[in-house]
């Protein structure tokens, strides 16, 4: 498969009053041609912010993607084309599912509207075209009596179907790749299966790459194919689902997959959360950020910081002790 | 837009059926008495202007000297003035100079002023920064100084009274706005617009503007009231309609201010119109804040 989208040392950062934020700290990753990644963290790991900076929608000031990062789309650098052809790209051929189904549509257009727009910005299509094929994408995401749907208004839609209607919207102009940023985050838990299928099946069905942004262990498991781990705006970890799973190998990781509760573990056992707080990512300094946090830091964990390395059969880690990890099967859960 | 789809989207059913017009004005009449007393009086304004060739026989312009300051009676029911022209007539004439001016310059005052003051929200920053600070130097002249100046740079005249009058108005209505467009900054649509590749213009327009329509429909009717009334001002010092024209502020000089004792009704007719007018649109303005605005509304 060929590569779709390459994030080259990737820096983000916010000039706020307190300091630079070093949001996205040196990133790189690839995504193929009808790949689904999963990019997993803590709230303020960077992973928002790093999907953001693809499409160039971090407000500037005061945010600013650092001089020397690059991020290609089918070859082309997207942080250097100009305005009109990035918007372009945004929702022709990149789109995004936001965290918020019931605020990222407009109160005041009707959901026809705002999906006939879409198409007949990008697709060049009239508005008769725009209508049926409108119809067409409200029918394949699950919204029944889809024409009588269009002339209504995004409150006359509950959470779930608002998503739905933000998944027709992201598929309506047959982008290449959609940026979910944590989708089912607002959704009820039996509302979330049902969303997660349905971009599974659609990304499958019409071979567009998928990137979800999220903090659920559970959907990683079950919906990607890669997985990305990130940590204080670095990349910690990356591996297919089965390795970050079953041989995780870096003591972040393994403290996510320890919080998250499984259906086999023994009952009364309780979870072990990951002690202390994210670091200020205004004051980093040397060393590993999760070095304050883990159970296996060491001296050199705090004299540099290590780089990611290969760890076998193409999973890659940031983290000295991999080896010593690597034996210790039990940590594996 | 979606209307004009071939698809038959009108031949479904609607489970949201609106109440019907006559429902709701007198739920409206109800519950905002006084919004409605103001409605009317927009109402009647809008009647005399569109009909007032119909409403009465006399020529509001031509002199007819044999009729010279009449007191009111039943062939002039407001009298008539130096030159005998009816004064009735003259205010209902009047009524549509005051209607046009009024309404073409606060539309163009508060559409301005929408554009303005949700591209400075939108686009933050420096650009806010400066429209703000040139927001904040027209803000402090007071309304009557600003367009007197523009109207003194410009000449008199309907259209640079519009002018004059506009110029005022979209500071006024860029700051308002403009709070209101701040807030839907935040909200993730706006960022869903911008992901999904519209441009600037469109953003602003279509998807930020229609969000901001009740402090500007608010805006909308006080400077209608706020027009009108700086017409009559300008053309009562000359600056603004000019003679023969009927209009009120005109109305209010000459042979009013010469016979003020002699012949009252020559000034308090369209005095009285002034009041009416503006007392009725900014009546109207109050009920429709109170209506659009969610937190006022009492059930």
């Amino acid at each position: 498969m060929s590569k779709l989208l390459e994030v080259q040392d990737l820096h983000t950062r916010f000039h706020t009053t307190e300091g630079v934020v070093r949001a996205v700290d040196g990133i790189s990753y690839d995504v193929s041609e009808g790949e689904t990644v999963a990019i997993v963290g803590e709230s303020g790991c960077g992973k928002s912010v790093g999907a953001m900076s693809i499409l160039r929608l971090i407000p500037k000031p005061p945010g600013e993607i650092v001089e020397g990062s690059r991020i290609l789309f089918a070859g082309e650098d997207l942080l250097s084309m100009d305005d009109d052809r990035i918007r372009h790209i945004r929702g022709g051929q990149i789109s995004m599912v936001f965290q918020e189904p019931m605020t990222s549509l407009n109160p005041v257009l009707t959901i026809g509207l705002q999906l006939t727009e879409t198409m007949m910005l990008h697709l060049g299509l009239d508005q008769a075209a725009a209508d049926r094929r409108a119809i067409e994408l409200l029918e394949m995401v699950g919204i029944g009596e889809a024409e009588r749907r269009l002339r209504q208004y995004p409150h006359h839609f509950s959470g779930g179907m608002r998503q739905r209607v933000m998944i027709a919207l992201a598929l309506s102009c047959r982008p290449r790749l959609i940026i979910a940023d944590e989708p089912t985050t607002a959704l009820d838990v039996t509302i979330q299966a049902q969303i997660l299928e349905l971009m599974r099946t659609l990304t499958h069905q019409m071979g567009v790459a998928l990137i979800i942004i999220t903090h659920n262990l559970g959907v990683v498991a079950r919906y990607a194919e890669r997985v990305i781990v990130m940590y204080a705006g670095k990349i910690v970890e990356t591996g297919t689902a089965e390795q970050i799973y079953h041989r995780p190998r870096h003591p972040y990781t393994i403290g996510l997959l320890k919080s998250v509760p499984r259906m086999d573990m023994a009952r009364g056992k309780r979870l072990q959360p990951i002690e202390g707080q994210p670091p200020d990512l205004t004051r980093l300094g040397e060393g590993c950020p999760y070095r304050p946090r883990c159970a296996w830091a060491e001296d050199r964990c705090e004299r540099s910081t290590p780089a990611l390395e290969n760890v076998g059969e193409g999973q890659i880690a940031a983290c000295f002790n991999h080896r010593a990890l690597a034996d210790k099967e039990s940590l594996a859960v | 837009m979606t209307g004009q789809s071939t698809v038959a989207l009108g031949k479904i059913d609607d489970p949201i059926d609106k109440p019907a017009l006559i429902t709701r004005i007198r739920s409206l009449c109800r519950r905002q008495p006084l919004g409605a007393a103001g409605g009317i009086v927009v109402v009647v304004m809008c009647f005399a202007a569109a009909f007032a060739g119909f409403l009465t026989p006399y020529d509001p312009v031509a002199n007819s000297l044999e009729n010279m300051l009449s007191s009111p009676d039943g062939a002039h029911l407001m009298g008539t003035d130096e030159f005998g022209r009816d004064i009735l007539t003259r205010v209902l004439y009047g009524a549509r100079t005051a209607l046009f001016i009024g309404l073409v310059a606060a539309s163009l005052g508060a559409t301005l002023g929408l554009v303005l003051g949700v591209a400075s929200a939108y686009f933050g920053g420096i650009f806010d920064l400066v429209v703000q600070r040139i927001v904040d130097i027209f803000l402090a002249f007071p309304l009557v100084i600003m367009a007197l100046a523009v109207v003194a740079t410009l000449g008199p005249g309907v259209q640079n009274v519009i002018i004059a009058i506009t110029v005022p108005f979209i500071p006024q209505c860029a700051r308002v706005v403009r709070s209101s467009a701040l807030a839907l900054r935040e909200i993730p649509y706006v960022d869903a617009a911008r992901a999904l590749g519209f441009s600037h213009a469109r953003i602003i327009l279509r998807h930020m503007a229609p969000n901001v329509m009740a402090p500007f429909l608010i805006m909308l009717t006080y400077f209608v009231g706020q027009a009108i009334l700086l017409e009559a001002v300008l053309s009562y010092l000359g600056m603004g309609v000019q003679d023969p024209t009927p209009a009120w502020g005109l109305m209010l000089k000459g042979g009013a201010e010469e016979f003020l004792e002699s012949a009252p009704w020559l000034s308090i007719f369209p005095g009285l119109a002034i009041t009416l007018a503006v007392f009725g649109f900014n009546l109207f303005g109050d009920a429709l804040r109170d209506l659009l605005d969610p937190k006022l509304r009492s059930r």
